[in-house]
C-alpha cells in the first residue's frame, strides 16, 4: 500500500491545523457562514439535514486494517457507531459536530487519511477497480497510476477552481469494474503487440442531470505521456468549460458542444504545444510509487484447495456464498472475497463500527492487511487463500456480512436520499429496503441472475440510477415522493444509459413494479444464460411496458 | 373543538453541531418542533424572518428559513416531508435523531 512520505505527513498535519483555526474562527463568529462554507467543503464537511456530514477520502478504495479500525473508532467517538460507504469508494459520517471536526481530522491524519478534495470544483478522489492487483483478468495493477494521479491532482493550483467537480476512474482490466465510461475522464489499460502497456483515454462521460457515455479521445496513449496528456485535457476544459451555468459546466457538456472531433483536435493541439513534463522524473516517480503496490508475498499453492472443496461440498450455505461472492484471483490457490453490505432489508453501504473491526481483523489475518471499497458500496478482501475461505465466511456470517447476493437483485446501490441528504427530492433507502425484502430468497435471486438495481434520491444521481439495469430515481410532486424507473443502463465495459420506462410510481408501488419487471424478464428470457440486460437489449422496453402499464390502461 | 392553525415556523441548523432547531416564542432555539412559534399572518411571519436573519448574523444558526406548518392540539406538524424528516430524524434509523431522544415531532414522516 502507498505510505505517506514526510512531505505528505507534514502537508496533511498542516491542513488539519489550518482547518482547526478556521473552525474556531467560525465558532467565534469571526468568519461568516458565507466565508466558512467553501473552507469546510474543501475539507469534506457538508451540512446535511440532521447534522454535519464528513466525507473521508479513501484513495482508489484501498484501506489497511489499521485504517479501517480507525474509521470504526471515529464512528464510535464522533458519530453514532456507523459509517456509510459510498459509490465513490469513500466513507461518510452522518452525525458530525463542527466543534469536534478538527479533532476527528487529526485522528484520521495519524493513519494517513483525510477529507481533502472530497468536495468542491476540483479533481476528486481517483477511483478504480476494487479488485485491482488481485483480479484474474487484469493486465496490471492500476493503482500506481491512480496514486500518481492523486499526487498530481492534489492541490494542483491550476485545477483547484475548475468550472465544476471532476472525477477520474482507472482500470487495468478488460472487464470494466470501475465504470470508466461514465466519468469525466476514464482510463483503461491496454497492451500492444509488443506487450507494452498504454492507456485508452475516455472523456466526457457522466451521470447527473445529463447522463452521457464518454468517448475515446486516444486509443493507446503511452504511459510516459499520461500526465502531459491529462494536463492538456484539463487545460482545454479550464479554458472552454462553461462557468456561467452550473448545469452546463461539466466536461461532458463541453465535449458535447464542441463535438468529439473538435474536442480531440483541441486536446491534441494543447498536448503538442506543451513542453513535455519531465518524463524521466515521472517514470522514476511511477517506479517509486509502484514499489508500494508490489504484490504481497503470495505462497505457491495448488490450483485447488482440498479443505475448501470439502467445505463447499458439505455446506450448502457456504457453497451458495462462494458461488455468489467469490471472484477468481490471479494467483493459484487464492480468491477475492466480496463482502456484501446489503443484508436483507439493510441500508446499502452502511457498516457498524463492530463490523468494520471484524473486517479489519479478517484483513489482518487472511488478506495481507488489505481491504477495498467497491463503488457498489460493498467491501472486498482481495487476497484470501482458498484454504481460509470457510473460516472467513464463518466470521463474516457471525457479523451479518455474509449475504450471498453480490451482483444480484439484493445488491442494491442506494444513495442516502431524503433520509439524510439536503439536496434530495425523495427517499431512496426505504425503497432499497423493501425491494431487498421482496427478493430476500437467495435461491430466487440466483435464479434471476445478474441484476443491478440502482436508486438515487435526486437527479444528481449519486446512486448511479442511469447505469442500473433497473434504475430508480426519486422525485417529488407537491411534497409527495414518486419514482421514475429506467431500464437498460450499465456501467460495465458495454456501458449504456438506461431510458425511462413510463409514468412514475409512488413509493408503495415501486416494489410491485420491480416484481412485475423481473417476472416479465423471467418469462421472456431464452434460458438462464440470457441475462436481464441481454433481454432489454434484445427485446427493448415493449414487454416490460406492456406488463406494467397495460393492465391499468385496460381497467 | 380542535382548531388547526396553519402558519409558518422558523428553522435552521445550529452552528456548532448542525442540530435542527426551531425558533420559539421566547426567542430561544429549541430542538423540538412542538416548541416552535407559529406565525399565522404575513406580518408576524416577516417578523420571524427578521429574527432569523439576526440569528444567522450572530452565528447561532447557519441559515434560517420559514417552513409551512400546522398546529393542532399543541403539536406542530411540518407540511413538507423534508421538514418532517428534519423534525424527526432518518425514517430508516428510528433509533437515532430526535425521534429517539424525545424531541421528535408528534407525526410520522411519510403520513
Ligand atoms: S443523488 Fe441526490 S439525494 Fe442522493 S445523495 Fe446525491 S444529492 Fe443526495
Amino acid at each position: 500500500m502507498y505510505r505517506y512520505d514526510e512531505f505528505d505527513h507534514r502537508f496533511v498535519a498542516e491542513r488539519v491545523a489550518q482547518f482547526r483555526d478556521q473552525a474556531e474562527r467560525r465558532l467565534s463568529g469571526e468568519l461568516t457562514e458565507e466565508e466558512f462554507k467553501p473552507l469546510r467543503l474543501m475539507n469534506g464537511l457538508y451540512l446535511q439535514l440532521h447534522a454535519y456530514m464528513l466525507r473521508v477520502a479513501i484513495p482508489y478504495g484501498t484501506l489497511s486494517a489499521r485504517q479501517m479500525r480507525r474509521l470504526a473508532d471515529v464512528a464510535d467517538k464522533y458519530d453514532r457507531g456507523y459509517g456509510h460507504f459510498t459509490t465513490r469508494q469513500n466513507i461518510q459520517y452522518n452525525w458530525i459536530k463542527l466543534e469536534e471536526t478538527a479533532n476527528l481530522l487529526a485522528e484520521l491524519s495519524e493513519v494517513e487519511m483525510h477529507a481533502i478534495q472530497t468536495s468542491g470544483n476540483c479533481i476528486r478522489n481517483v477511483t478504480t477497480d476494487h479488485w485491482a492487483g488481485a483480479a484474474a483478468d487484469e493486465l496490471a495493477d492500476p493503482r500506481p497510476v491512480a496514486e500518481l494521479l492523486r499526487q498530481w491532482s492534489t492541490l494542483h493550483p491550476e485545477f483547484s477552481f475548475l468550472p465544476r467537480k471532476f472525477k477520474i476512474a482507472v482500470t487495468g482490466a478488460p472487464n470494466d469494474r470501475a465504470a470508466v465510461k461514465v466519468h469525466d475522464i476514464g482510463l483503461r489499460m491496454h497492451a500492444n503487440d509488443k506487450g507494452e502497456h498504454g492507456w485508452e483515454v475516455i472523456v466526457g462521460g457522466g451521470l447527473g442531470r445529463t447522463p452521457l457515455i464518454g468517448f475515446t479521445v486516444r486509443n493507446f496513449l503511452p504511459e510516459a505521456d499520461l500526465l502531459t496528456y491529462l494536463e492538456a485535457i484539463m487545460r482545454v476544459y479550464n479554458l472552454h468549460g462553461r462557468r456561467d451555468n452550473k448545469y452546463k459546466a461539466r466536461i461532458k457538456i463541453l465535449v458535447h458542444e464542441l463535438g468529439e472531433e473538435n474536442f480531440r483536435a483541441e486536446v491534441e493541439a494543447e498536448f503538442n504545444r506543451q513542453t513535455k513534463l519531465d518524463v524521466e522524473v515521472e517514470q522514476h516517480e511511477l517506479e517509486r510509487i509502484s514499489a508500494y503496490f508490489a504484490a504481497p508475498d503470495f505462497e505457491v499453492l495448488p490450483k485447488r484447495s482440498a479443505d475448501y472443496e470439502i467445505a463447499f461440498a458439505r455446506n450448502p450455505d457456504f457453497a451458495q456464498w462462494v458461488r455468489s461472492n467469490i471472484a477468481a484471483h490471479r494467483r493459484d490457490g487464492y480468491a477475492i472475497v466480496n463482502i456484501s453490505l446489503k443484508p436483507e432489508g439493510g441500508i446499502p453501504g452502511d457498516a457498524t463500527s463492530d463490523q468494520m473491526r471484524s473486517i479489519a481483523d479478517l484483513a489482518d489475518r487472511f488478506s495481507f492487511d488489505e481491504i477495498r471499497v467497491s463503488h457498489h458500496q460493498n467491501l472486498v478482501l482481495p487476497h484470501v487463500k482458498q484454504d481460509d475461505l470457510y473460516k472467513v465466511w464463518k466470521v463474516l456470517r457471525a457479523n451479518d456480512l455474509a449475504t450471498a447476493n453480490i451482483g444480484a437483485a439484493g445488491d442494491i446501490i442506494a444513495c442516502p436520499g431524503l433520509d439524510y441528504c439536503t439536496l434530495a427530492t425523495a427517499r431512496s433507502i426505504p425503497i432499497a429496503q423493501t425491494i431487498s425484502r421482496r427478493f430476500a430468497d437467495l435461491n430466487r435471486q440466483h435464479e434471476i441472475g445478474p441484476l443491478r438495481i440502482n436508486i438515487s434520491g435526486c437527479i444528481n444521481a449519486c446512486g448511479h440510477h442511469h447505469v442500473g439495469h433497473i434504475g430508480i430515481l426519486g422525485l417529488e410532486k407537491k411534497g409527495v415522493e414518486y419514482y421514475q424507473i429506467t431500464l437498460g443502463g450499465s456501467s460495465a465495459t458495454d456501458a449504456s444509459i438506461g431510458t425511462i420506462l413510463g409514468p412514475g410510481f409512488s413509493g408503495d408501488e415501486v416494489p410491485d413494479a420491480i416484481e412485475t419487471i423481473v417476472k416479465t424478464y423471467l418469462d421472456v428470457r431464452k434460458g438462464g444464460d440470457e441475462t436481464f440486460l441481454d433481454v432489454i437489449r434484445r427485446a427493448g422496453h415493449a414487454p416490460f411496458k406492456e406488463a406494467l402499464y397495460a393492465p391499468a390502461q385496460r381497467q | 373543538m380542535t382548531v388547526t392553525e396553519i402558519g409558518k415556523a422558523l428553522t435552521g441548523n445550529r452552528l456548532y453541531d448542525g442540530e435542527v432547531v426551531f425558533l420559539t416564542r421566547t426567542g430561544i432555539w429549541s430542538e423540538t418542533i412542538d416548541a416552535a412559534a407559529v406565525a399565522l399572518e404575513p406580518l408576524s411571519q416577516a417578523a420571524l424572518e427578521k429574527r432569523g436573519e439576526a440569528a444567522v448574523a450572530n452565528n447561532q444558526v447557519t441559515e434560517a428559513y420559514l417552513i409551512d406548518v400546522e398546529r393542532r392540539n399543541g403539536r406542530v406538524r411540518a407540511q413538507h416531508i423534508r421538514e418532517r424528516i428534519r423534525a424527526l430524524g432518518p425514517t430508516v434509523r428510528q433509533d437515532l435523531g430526535k425521534q429517539s431522544d424525545g424531541t421528535g415531532g408528534g407525526f410520522a414522516a411519510h403520513a
